[in-house]
This record gives C-alpha cells, structure tokens and sequence, in this order.
C-alpha cells in the first residue's frame, strides 16, 4: 500500500482551506450530544488505526523483525542498491520534466485565452484518470518489438522498453497533471495584473516570469513537486509493464518489493518498504508545511 | 507628450468596446474619461498603455505611431484599481522595481536607484512604509505606492485606471486632492478612469464622457455639467430631472398639457426634456411653465427634496431652498432656470 501512497495525498491545498472552514462553521452549529459525538470519532480512530496506523506499523515491525543488522543488510545488497538508484534517477528525470511541462502547461491555460483551452485542461487529467498499467501498455504499443516505432527503433539501435527511457516515459506520463494541478487554480487566482504592471515597468519576458510570476508560485511549485516526487518513486502498474523486471537493472523499488515478497524474503522485501514508507511520512510532513504556506499567500492576497 | 487617439475600434466578440473613438490629450493636461462600466474607458485606457490592441485605429504619442511598440518601451506608467503591487516584494523593492529591470547599459548604480526610490517615497508620503509588503498596507497606502512604481521610470505617460475605485469613501476624497496636488507638481501627461463623475468633475482639467463605445462629449468639467450634448451626458452627470414632452406646431406639450416653454428652432416630434433638480424654481400655483401637487417633502441639510406629481401626468422630484417651506398637498407652480432638450 506504501506504493500507492500519492492517491491517498489530497491534490489540492484549497482542499484543506475547505476543510478548515468546514470545520469552524461546524464548532458554531454544533448540537449533537457528546456521547454521539463521542462514538463518531472513536469509529473514525479506530478506523484509521486499523486501515492506516496498523500496517505502517507492520512494514517497520517485519523490516526489523530479524534486528537491524539484517535490515541493514537487506538494504545493501546490490539488488536493492540497484532498485534504489534507479528509482532516484527516474523520479528526478519525471520530475524535472514534468515541472518544465507543468509550468508552461499552466501559465499558457491560467494567463492566456485560446481555441481548445477547455480540451487542454481535460487532457492533464487524463493521466489521473487512466489505469497506470493501461499507460504503461501505451509505451509498449509504441515502442515495443510489434510497436508503431519498434522497428525503427530496433535498426538505430535504441532501447526504450526495459530501460531506463521507457521506465522514465511511463512514470512521466503518470505523473504529469501532478504539478500543473498545483499551479493552475494558483495562477488563475492571481490573474494577470501583476505581469502587467512589471511589462508596464519595462521588464522583459524573463524578467517578468523571474521576477514576478515564479516568486508568486513558488510554494505551489514545490507542492506540485513534492507530489509528483512521491508518485513516481510510488509508481508500481505502468513501471511494471514496460520495466521487463531484469534484476539489478530496470528493477524500481516497488517492483523489487513485490518481488522480494514473491520469494519469501519477507525482511529484504519490507526493508525496501520501510524505505518508501518514510518517503510518504516526509512528504506528508513537507505537504503540511507547504500547505501553511499557501494559505498563508493567499490571506496576503485577500484584501 | 500629446496623446492622439484616431477612429479606434475595438471588438470583444460582438460587442464593440470601443466604436470609433477619437481624442487629442494635450501635453501636461489632467484627463478624466468618464462613463458608466461598459462604455470602453478602461479599454481606451489600456489601448493607450499597450496592454491591449485596437482591431483597427491609430494611436500616437507626439504624433510618433504607439501602436509599433510595445507596452515595455511606450514608457507609460499604469496605476490599476487593485493596485497590482508585486506581493512578495517590499514596498521599496515595488518602487524600485522599474529601475532595476532596465536594460543593463542604462540602469542606474544600486545608490542612485536608493536614492531615487526614497526620493519617490517622500513625494507620496509614505518612506516610513519603505520595508513594509503590501498586504501590511491599507488600501489608500497602496495605491500612493503603486503610484509611486509607476512614476519611478519617469513616464512620457500616466494611465490610472479606476484608481480610488477600491477605496472608501473618506480615503477617495483625501486622494483625489492629493492627486491633483501632485499633477500640479510633476505635470505629467496623465489620463484617469473614473465612473464617478465627482471624482472627474473635481479632479480633471478636462473630461471625456463616454458611453457604449463612444465619446458622447468632451469639455472642462463646467462644458459637461453647464452645458451637456446629448441626452445621455445630462441623465449621467448630476441629478437631473427628464420628461417625454412632444413639439408641435410650436408648442411644447407634456402629455397633453402645452408648457409655457419657446419651442423656437426644436425640430417636432418626441423629444426630452431636462432640467436638474435644483434648477426647478418653485412658485406660487399659475406661474411657470409646470404645475403641479407636492405629495412628499424629506430635508437634506440645505434644501428640501420634494416629489411633485406634475399635471400632465409625471412625477418629479426637485431640490428646492428651505427659504419657502413645502408641504405635501400644496398646489405649486414650477419653472426651470435652466432647461434642454434633446430630440428622441
């Protein structure tokens, strides 16, 4: 389940504004009687101890359960080393690419009009709404042996499919709407008058972008990233497809997980999960704090 | 630096924004465009600063076409309604904002912008602000520092936008002096949007009254209270008094009552008749050219507002002195010191 965690992360921050409000406005209405409420928030409690808190518990409790030394020697074994490296290396190609796409993708939708900007908007959320293993399928119709570029690919000698490129694409793909989620509402809320007034002061393009459009954005940036950041360290079904599972060299951290489980190597298999695990409770702790930040940019702005 | 404006034209979609405009702003005048919110006069505005392209027209600066450049060289300042001040900037990074931004070969030395932008921060008041950010600010202090930015690139051009139109009440009158001191002061060509028109009478030297794409009248702001030129600049500006009277064989009719007004030289047919309110001067029943019953008196400090059921059909409302008083039931004459009337 660590593998899946991004689906659990809400996706927006002015969801947890809602619920803040929400939960203020429900402080003043207030009128069931303490023992319902009571009951309503023990079921709530015991519901995120069983679902949520018991198997966290459970990766670290089985990770360790034959002593640090073995997990630590889990950890260092060139298999999982291997799995570790590649997942970095995949999450920061996804991730640089997709703060370039999302970028340009929301500053061309939330400061210009144009024909099939409706459509485009759609489109970013298609990621989102296709299973990941129907993504991964997608590179394989495309580049694989029977592909629409397979042959080609095949003479120049390129290898896409159970390399790195083709993890790399997959995971690209899935993780796409992560950050031009983040910044469209933010940029659509901010509207156009600051660029204005800099272009009015004379500042160039650049200077404008630099200067008054990415300082504006930047804490939804790092949300979209952190984001994007986790999922595609995550991602288990489109890397699975197109990753071809060769041990030591296209093998990502949950695909080696599922393995290590497979073959009974229950510490091996939980060690590599503890590590996931962690990567979710930080980047539910950076989620938090960016969070408070964004709020706080937009009390700045609402006067 | 002239403004000249020839037979601008500017669609969004199918509603015309601007319908064939022209206008000349004098070099160093204080302009006010005026007109209710769809008449075009932030988009004339914005036309003029480069933030926005006519369909067809012309625009020249010093008779040098603006159109060619862009919004970064027309060297305007633009002053918007909601300030637009850079939020994660200070209040002296905001002012120094067009100086620093300038291409390398003719920027200033760190120094000389310091200096320049305390320079403008003594000139709107507000140096003591210099390390505030701008959500730390009330709107008023805003917007004399969005005032200050602009000026800080010493612009050909001042374009203010509706500037005291996020503002309260009390905040409005103070700046509106204050910016009539200060054009005194730098004397910069400078244009304002404004759908206040006491604001634009107060402020401008000259004032434009706009409305569905057009320029209805431009004159002093005594040309366009005195004197209106068309039907539409009289029911805009101040509080005016408007009845369908029919002309006929020389005699003015309000239903179907002849009113002892000269008809001489108004084309026949329907028209409109205008008169402020104040100028409606009460009389005793007989004399005048109306007639009518007061059915509701309310006192506004100086005058009292009556409303009046004219025989022939209408009901007015005048301001008359509190030298007479009026009570409701009295029969009084009524006769405008001044009138128009418009054909339509």
């Amino acid at each position: 389940m660590t593998m899946q965690i991004a689906d659990t992360v809400s996706l927006s921050a002015s969801d947890a504004r809602a619920r803040a409000h929400a939960a203020a406005a429900r402080d003043n209405l207030r009128t069931e009687p303490r023992a319902v409420r009571i009951v309503i928030i023990a079921l709530a409690m015991i519901f995120l101890g069983v679902f949520v808190v018991l198997p966290l518990v459970v990766v670290f409790a089985q990770a360790f359960s034959r002593g640090i030394l073995a997990y630590l020697a889990a950890l260092a074994d060139p298999e999982a080393l291997s799995a570790i490296k590649l997942t970095l290396v995949v999450a920061a190609i996804s991730v640089g690419l997709n703060l370039v796409f999302g970028l340009v993708a929301a500053w061309a939708i939330a400061k210009f009009e144009f024909p099939g900007k409706t459509f485009l908007i759609t489109l970013i959320d298609l990621p989102f709404s296709v299973s990941p293993v129907i993504s991964g399928l997608v590179f394989v119709l495309l580049f694989g042996a029977q592909g629409y570029f397979g042959g080609w690919l095949r003479d120049h000698d390129i290898q896409i499919l159970f390399a790195v490129p083709g993890i790399a694409l997959a995971t690209t793909f899935v993780t796409f709407p992560f950050v031009a989620r983040a910044l469209i509402p933010l940029m659509q809320e901010q509207g156009t008058q600051e660029e204005e007034a800099a272009v009015s002061l004379g500042a160039s393009g650049l200077q404008t972008f630099f200067r008054v459009t990415l300082p504006n954005i930047k804490w939804g940036v790092l949300y979209g990233v952190l984001l994007c950041n986790a999922r595609a360290m995550g991602e288990f079904g489109a890397v699975s497809v197109v990753s071809g599972h060769i041990r030591g060299e296209t093998n990502t951290m949950p695909l080696l997980v599922e393995i290590l489980y497979n073959e009974y190597q229950f510490v091996a298999a939980f060690a590599i999960a503890s590590l996931l695990a962690m990567l979710a409770l930080i980047t539910l702790i950076a989620k938090t704090v960016l969070e408070r930040h964004l709020d706080e940019g937009q009390d700045a702005s609402d006067h | 630096m002239t403004i000249e404006v020839r037979n601008l034209v500017k669609k969004f979609g199918s509603f015309a924004a601007l319908d064939g405009v022209d206008l000349k702003v004098n070099d160093g005048e204080l302009l006010a465009l005026l007109g209710p919110s769809g008449s075009g006069k932030t988009t004339l505005l914005r036309i003029i600063a480069g933030l926005d392209w006519p369909d067809s027209g012309e625009v020249a600066f010093n008779g040098e076409d603006a159109l060619a450049q862009g919004a970064r060289e027309r060297h305007v300042g633009f002053v918007f309604q909601h300030y637009a001040l850079f939020r994660h900037m200070t209040v002296f990074e905001n002012v120094a904002f067009g100086l620093r931004v300038q291409p390398r070969a003719v920027r200033k030395d760190e120094a000389t912008i310091r200096a320049r932008v305390r320079e403008l921060l003594d000139l709107v008041q507000l140096d003591w602000l210099a390390d505030r950010y701008p959500s730390q600010l009330s709107g008023g202090q805003r917007q004399r520092i969005a005032l200050a930015r602009a000026l800080a690139i010493e612009p050909r051009i001042l374009l203010l936008d509706e500037p005291f139109g996020a503002l309260d009440a009390k905040v409005r009158k103070e700046l509106r002096k204050w910016l009539r001191s200060l054009h005194h002061e730098i004397n910069v060509t400078s244009i304002f949007v404004t759908h206040d028109q006491e604001e634009a009478l107060e402020v401008a030297n000259r004032v434009v009254v706009m409305d569905k794409g057009k320029i209805e009248q431009i004159g002093s702001p005594d040309d366009v209270y005195e004197s209106p030129a068309t039907a539409f600049v009289h029911s805009f500006i101040g509080e005016s008094i408007e009845l369908p009277v029919q002309i006929a064989d020389g005699v003015i009719r309000l239903g179907d009552r002849p009113l002892r007004l000269a008809a001489d030289g108004l084309a026949p047919g329907a028209s409109r008749l205008f008169v402020r309110r104040h100028d409606m001067l009460v009389g005793p029943p007989g004399s005048g050219a109306f007639e009518g019953a007061v059915q509701h008196v309310r006192n506004f400090g100086p005058v009292q507002r009556a409303e009046v059921a004219l025989s022939g059909g209408e009901t007015i409302e005048i301001d008359a002195p509190r030298n007479r008083e009026l009570r409701a039931g009295d029969t009084i004459g009524l006769e405008p010191r001044r009138y128009r009337i418009f054909a339509g």
